[in-house]
């Protein structure tokens, strides 16, 4: 039922609090509430924290418990957790919150655009598949060809006008 | 003689510039540059020389004189000792009174053809209580000198919305701000109808968005002279036509549409170089579900 537990190395995302957005590793557990946390790599420094205020991340480092400061950042450079944490799903659903909090005026309209540009080609697509599906009639196969062309195609074209006002973000 | 000639002309010449010094020594025929510099040294001598009287007025105890103040005046001569400042300039332009009167040409038959009319009448009306004088009062200015704001996140090219008038919901480029302190601001016009109009700082949201106007020209003639709007109320006492003011239909003067273009080209280059901004300036803001105007960032 549970898969990520409260262990020694455990790398935790800190939700609220003065270093809320930042990650954490457990060095060691002081009582029911509380733990022992450092994060030399995200700017906390060695310090008791609530459990309450922590999530807890896939990643698990390897050091002994109340190790010190120079082992801690050591484990977190051999394995890379930054850049493991800018990979998941979980930090890029962040960063797009940030992202669309922070859009101008002129940005929602750019938006607004891709959005209606996607929405027009997928539509369009569909229409011209279940024509396709209704002119054959009611064979099991073809229809099932058709499922699954626009969802491998939804993907591919939800990228390009997502890419599109992210980057004119990114230029602005 | 010429030479006696010369100075007597130097005389209210070199007098006019110099009337403090009052030399009434004559000197005859000396160069000019001589003359000037023994009738200064004739005046300043004499100032020199000039001594003054003891007090006329013996003390009897500290603060007390033996003569009274009358008595003084006969005693100093005052009677014959009465200066007064030399006319100033602005003396001598105030003795020219204005005129008291004017004559007007009167109309009709046998009527003399004119009148002679005072220009400043006697008023008509004296009210029975004086108007107590005001206090003065400190720091209430006229409407034309109040300072003017500007808020800091509108600069010239930043795109705006409109929140109401009949442009409401439109986004419109900011040109300047005009003396009055209301905003200058253009569509513009092609892209949504919206001319070179003013806008009041308040009732505008101001968008991040800037377009470049560094190099844009506004003619100088835009004030707010020229988009006051113009009222023209004189009903002649015709009782037929009191509803049919002269400025019922506002038209567009060809002024108006050769200002608005020579400003709306230059602006409309810098445009074309954002890439969707001309439908985004085109396009009206509105707010729908969800949305909530101290949430958005602008």
């Amino acid at each position: 039922v549970f898969k990520r537990f409260v262990e020694i190395g455990r790398v935790a995302f800190i939700s609220f609090g003065p270093h809320a957005g930042k990650l954490v590793a457990i060095v060691d557990v002081i009582d029911q509430n509380r733990a022992l946390v450092d994060g030399p790599c995200s700017g906390v420094r060695r310090q008791a924290m609530p459990f309450k205020c922590m999530q807890l991340t896939d990643f698990v480092l390897k050091f002994p418990h109340s190790a010190r400061q120079k082992c801690v950042r050591l484990a977190w450079q051999k394995e890379n957790i930054n850049e493991k944490w800018a990979a998941t799903r979980w930090a890029k659903k962040i960063e797009a919150r940030e992202k669309k909090a922070k859009m101008t005026d002129f940005d929602r309209y750019k938006v607004m655009k891709a959005k209606k540009m996607r929405n027009r080609i997928i539509k369009h697509e569909m229409k011209k598949l279940q024509k396709l599906s209704s002119k054959k009639g009611k064979k099991p196969e073809k229809s099932e060809k058709p499922e699954k062309a626009p969802k491998s195609e939804k993907p591919g074209k939800a990228q390009k006008p997502e890419k599109v006002p992210k980057a004119q973000k990114a230029q602005k | 003689m010429a030479g006696e000639k010369a100075p007597g002309e130097k005389k209210p010449g070199e007098k006019a510039p110099g009337e403090k010094k009052r030399s009434k020594k004559k000197t005859g025929e000396k160069k000019p540059a001589e003359q000037k510099a023994s009738q200064k040294e004739a005046g300043e001598k004499k100032k020199k020389v000039k001594k003054y009287h003891c007090s006329r007025n013996p003390v009897l105890a500290r603060g007390i004189g033996r003569y009274s103040r009358s008595a003084m005046y006969a005693r100093k001569a005052l009677y014959k000792r009465k200066y007064t400042a030399p006319e100033t300039k602005i003396e001598k332009k105030k003795k020219e009174k204005p005129r008291a009167t004017i004559t007007k040409p009167v109309g009709g038959d046998k009527n003399g053809g004119s009148r002679v009319v005072k220009i400043r009448k006697m008023p008509r009306y004296y009210p029975t209580e004086d108007v107590p004088r005001k206090l003065l009062s400190h720091g209430k200015k006229p409407f034309c000198e109040h300072k003017r704001r500007l808020r800091a996140s509108i600069t010239p090219g930043t795109v705006l919305i409109l929140l109401t008038g009949r442009h409401r919901g439109k986004r419109v480029v900011f040109l300047k701000q005009l003396a009055t302190g209301l905003l200058l601001v253009t569509g513009p016009l092609v892209i949504n109808r919206v001319p070179l109009r003013r806008a009041h700082q308040k009732f505008v949201i101001a968008t991040s968005t800037k377009v470049d106007i560094s190099g844009v020209k506004i003619p100088k003639h835009l004030t707010d002279a020229y988009f006051k709007k113009k009222r023209l109320r004189k009903p002649k006492h015709q009782e037929g036509e009191i509803f049919d003011t002269e400025k019922e239909k506002y038209e567009i003067t060809e002024q108006r549409k050769s200002d608005q273009k020579a400003v709306d080209s230059q602006i409309l280059a810098q445009i074309k170089k954002v890439p969707q901004l001309r439908g985004y300036l085109r396009s009206t803001f509105c707010l729908s579900n969800g949305v909530y105007p101290h949430k958005l960032v602008f």
